[in-house]
């Protein structure tokens, strides 16, 4: 039985093999994979790219102080981008399956209709949830928009929730009971993280100061957007700090939602706000891009 | 020449399961439109089949090339010069004598009738068919290979065209056809060639039952007679699955402690199993579900499925348990944070607007208390998780917390009819809290201006408005909503249309008798659903349709004379004969028709059919006296209004 890590090893191997570039996780906090920089800049323009990397995941709504075997404050993903999308893309995918010791011949595996959309990156795709067994394993979305803008290539963007996968391949009813590592036990390691989060998230987090945090980082990004245009040297500009504080802004909202502070009429008004930003970075980006081509 | 059959598979990644049965219909169109655009339709037959994973279209008895035809062309006048003549048969590279002769409206010309091959319909299919296959439709399409490029439901990744033995060479989006197929992800082989004849069956042995029916065949002989049966999951896991298997599996029967409209939900919607009921038709602790493949020797899938369903138990257990801490009607001032709608206020808001529309529309303690406990259940974790379940869990939880049964039946039923194949709830509470709530939304919606527009309905107002309409209909409930629509007039045209769309689409009446019952007032869909029933029963018999053209003519003699009525009729001037047989026989129908039910009412006034022919046969409205001009004029009013209660016969489109 290959413990949590060992399963995270054998599948960044299998698509180390297929030619993407291992990353390590973003360090500002996010929500899901496809927010790192890594996926929302990298899949924008005419540069091919493979990547794969398993970035921790904040959905603080959905903390339940650890007393809930299946749900998770901070869960991880594995994150890979294939662009543009080879033509045996669910093949490969089924391939890193067999990778983690599933034998799909003794399974069932289903592709069932999911699109998906983040409004906050003015972002969608085209694709499915692949059940194992009646098990949603994965997310699978061939990218069309990010940050408002269509892909040039269409890259396929395969998300792997790891606890379930793990959970799945040790047969454990509780996430907190998988073995992480040889006499460690995934509680062991995050039990803290998702009881002080939920008590920090639900309980404790100062609304006010909340919103504060949220307002410095949407006008510093803010800020920075509006110089670019005037920027002489575009290739210096700092558009990945600049959306660093579109991830804060995403998180913080996040965070505030859980907390109950904001109501659903300023729901659509705040994410306009993220959006906002989100947006703005990803036409600077193409447009910086754009440019160092054309100078190389 | 030899009959051909024809194969084409569009090898696609997982279709949606539901848009395939449009997919299919668009293909056939699409290629029928080809056949007979092109002169082969002749004869020929197709057959359509799909599996999540490929489009097939087969044809038997396409021709090998178009039949030959001629194409006439016109030279000069046979009068003509020479020369001209020689010009004309040169540029066309014949000689003379070739030419024949046209007889014309300007005479005769001289004529070549020139023979054109018929072309191979191997060409005529690898030019049309890339076209046809990026023509076919889909709800939503995506590009795969660049932003201008080509669109389809998923990725296209191979195609087979055979034209009898022979490939039908094209290429589409990277992708050339040719003979192989692809089997089973798993089961089958990736690529295995294939003819028109051995397809199926190599189909077969790569574990794809190509036949949709098949597939359903076999799903249904292997669950048990126990399903609860269910058409639409059916359908999904006969096109999610290219080879279905049914396995059983079970859960703890503590579960059945958990209403069953929430595990059932959790096994139909979110995990697509079929539920089992007892013989006492209670929810058994089993279920089945349909995999892709071809067995579970080692128990694996059911137990990976038992255990997921086990962790969705838990978390709708956890759920119920969690929103027992605080009852419905505790949770009414928590509505005030869940926004309805910006501009027309939060569910509090709204709760308060419903019961007091409920109150006004006679709605008994019971449906009051049900509205001010309605929207409660949005708070609750369970609808949270499950929103299909929003109303019934407020039904559930009203039960547990000792509301009485009518109010807890009314908030459960309050979103019916979910569609107008649902029936609409089942007590009078109910049905008025489901009109209250809906006709709120509409009233609330229109005073902002949220109007659908075209295919733009965000709110669900039509939904809403046929609802109404439907209960009020089906439920025999005259209450007075026309009021209340009336007074907004886009409102008001907006649940006309409601109106019309339901008598019409979904229960049949001919337009024109739509037209005529409503232009006779609708404030009572109770009674206008009545007096269609009995336009429609008069309609056929003789005397019908020749009076509904009469009571047009008055119409229009009235319309003409643009004569308002307020006279009263004066039987002195009435001329003896047909004029004097007509009042007489008026006032006698006019005596009975009030105490009549609608349709011996309509009788009654279509049996006035043979005095008003006479009438117009023999006597001139437009008499030279202006006093018995303006008597017949009454008279004409007279029939016309006290006859159209039951509906406006002018409205009545007639043959003769």
């Amino acid at each position: 039985m290959d413990s949590f890590q060992q399963v995270v090893f054998k599948l960044k191997q299998y698509w180390a093999d297929r030619g993407c570039i291992i990353q390590e996780p973003h360090d500002v906090e996010v929500g899901a994979g496809t927010m790192c920089p890594e996926t929302f800049l990298r899949v924008l323009g005419p540069k091919p790219y493979r990547v794969a990397y398993v970035q921790p995941s904040r959905r603080p709504a959905d903390g339940r102080y650890g007393e809930n075997p299946n749900r998770l404050f901070k869960h991880s993903q594995l994150q890979v981008i294939l662009k543009p999308t080879p033509n045996d893309v669910i093949e490969q995918y089924l391939g890193s399956l067999e990778a983690i010791g599933i034998d799909l011949a003794k399974h069932d595996i289903k592709f069932e209709e999911d699109n998906w959309e983040a409004p906050t990156l003015g972002a969608w795709g085209i694709g499915w949830q692949v059940m194992l067994d009646g098990l949603e394993i994965t997310q699978f979305t061939y990218f069309q928009q990010c940050g408002g803008i269509d892909l040039d290539l269409c890259p396929a963007e395969i998300t792997y929730g790891l606890e379930r996968l793990t959970a799945f391949l040790q047969v454990k009813d509780s996430v907190y009971d998988i073995e992480w590592a040889p006499k460690f036990s995934y509680g062991d390691v995050r039990f803290n993280d998702e009881l002080q989060y939920s008590v920090y998230n639900f309980e404790m987090a100062d609304v006010g100061t909340l919103w504060q945090l949220f307002d410095l980082h949407e006008k510093e990004c803010a800020r920075l957007l509006g110089l670019y245009p005037k920027a002489e040297e575009k290739r210096r500009f700092p558009l990945l700090p600049a959306y660093d504080h579109v991830l804060k802004c995403s998180n913080l909202f996040n965070t505030l939602d859980a907390r109950g502070a904001i109501s659903v009429t300023e729901r659509v008004g705040v994410i306009q706000r993220v959006r906002k930003i989100a947006v703005g970075v990803a036409q600077a980006w193409v447009n910086q891009q754009h440019g160092a081509e054309a100078a190389q | 020449m030899s009959a051909l059959p024809f194969l084409l598979e569009i090898g696609v990644e997982e279709i949606p399961d539901w848009m395939i049965g449009g997919a299919l219909e668009s293909l056939r169109a699409l290629f029928q439109e080809l056949l007979t655009g092109r002169n082969l339709a002749e004869g020929v037959t197709l057959t359509l089949d799909a599996t999540p994973r490929r489009l097939v279209l087969r044809a038997q008895g396409l021709t090998e090339r178009q039949t030959d035809s001629e194409e006439l062309l016109l030279g000069p006048a046979k009068s003509a010069a020479p020369a001209a003549i020689e010009g004309f048969a040169r540029k066309l590279g014949v000689n003379v004598d070739d030419l024949g002769v046209e007889k014309g409206p300007k005479g005769d010309r001289v004529s070549y009738r020139k023979k054109v091959a018929g072309r191979a319909t191997t060409e005529i299919l690898a030019e049309a068919l890339p076209g046809i296959i990026l023509k076919i439709y889909f709800p939503k399409t995506m590009f795969w290979i660049a932003p201008g490029g080509p669109r389809f439901i998923r990725p296209i990744r191979w195609i087979v065209a055979l034209l009898g033995d022979a490939v039908v060479p094209f290429e589409l989006a990277g992708v050339h056809s040719g003979n192989q197929t692809s089997g089973h992800r798993k089961l089958g082989k990736a690529r295995v060639p294939v003819t028109f004849e051995t397809y199926e069956q190599t189909l077969l042995e790569n574990f794809v039952i190509l036949s949709a029916d098949e597939r359903r065949k076999k799903i249904l002989a292997e669950v048990e007679a126990s399903v609860k049966p269910d058409p639409a999951l059916l359908e999904t896991l006969v096109y999610i699955t290219e080879y279905p298997t049914v396995i059983g599996g079970s859960f703890d029967p503590s579960y059945l402690t958990l209403p069953a409209e929430v595990l059932v939900t959790v096994m139909k919607h979110h995990q697509k199993y079929f539920s089992v009921e007892d013989k006492s038709g209670a929810l058994a602790p089993r279920f089945f579900a349909v995999m892709n493949s071809n067995g579970d020797p080692d128990g694996l899938v059911r137990s990976g499925n038992e255990r997921v369903l086990r962790a969705r138990f838990n978390d709708a257990r956890f759920f119920w348990d969690a929103d027992q801490k605080a009852t419905l009607a505790a949770r009414v001032p928590s509505l005030e944070s869940v926004m309805f709608q910006a501009k027309l206020g939060s569910y509090l808001d709204k709760t308060k607007r419903v019961a007091d529309l409920v109150n006004e529309l006679g709605g008994d303690a019971d449906a009051v208390r049900a509205a001010e406990l309605a929207k409660c259940d949005l708070t609750s974790e369970l609808v949270k998780e499950f929103t299909e379940l929003q109303g019934v869990v407020g039904g559930l939880y009203a039960r547990v917390q000792g509301e009485t049964e009518t109010a807890a039946r009314a908030i459960y039923d309050q979103y019916k009819p979910s569609s107008m194949e649902d029936s609409v709830p089942r007590d009078r509470a109910g049905q008025i809290l489901s009109i209250a709530d809906k006709l709120d939304t509409l009233r609330g919606c229109f005073s902002i201006g949220l109007i659908p527009t075209g295919s733009r309905d965000p709110f669900a107002l039509r939904r809403a408005g046929q609802g109404i309409v439907k209960i009020l209909v089906e439920a025999k409930l005259s209450l007075p909503i026309a009021g209340i629509v009336k007074e907004n007039a886009q409102l008001a045209e907006f649940f006309l249309d409601r109106v019309r769309y339901y008598f019409k689409e979904i229960r049949g009446f001919q337009y024109d008798e739509v037209n005529a019952v409503l232009a006779s007032g609708w404030d009572d869909l109770v009674s206008v659903e009545s007096r269609l029933a009995a336009v429609q029963a008069v309609r056929p018999t003789p005397n019908f349709e020749p009076l509904a053209a009469s009571f047009k003519r008055i119409q229009n003699i009235l319309k003409q004379a643009d004569f308002k009525g307020g006279v009263s009729i004066d039987p002195a001037l009435l001329e003896p004969g047909a004029e004097a047989e007509l009042h007489a026989e008026f006032e006698n129908v006019r005596a009975t028709v009030s105490k009549k039910a609608h349709g011996p009412a309509l009788e009654a006034i279509a049996s006035l059919r043979p005095a008003v022919d006479r009438f117009f046969d023999k006597v001139l409205v437009n008499a030279a006296d202006p006093h018995v001009r303006r008597n017949r004029l009454a008279l004409l009013y007279q029939l016309r209004s006290e006859f159209s209660t039951i509906a406006d016969f002018s409205e009545i489109v007639t043959t003769s």
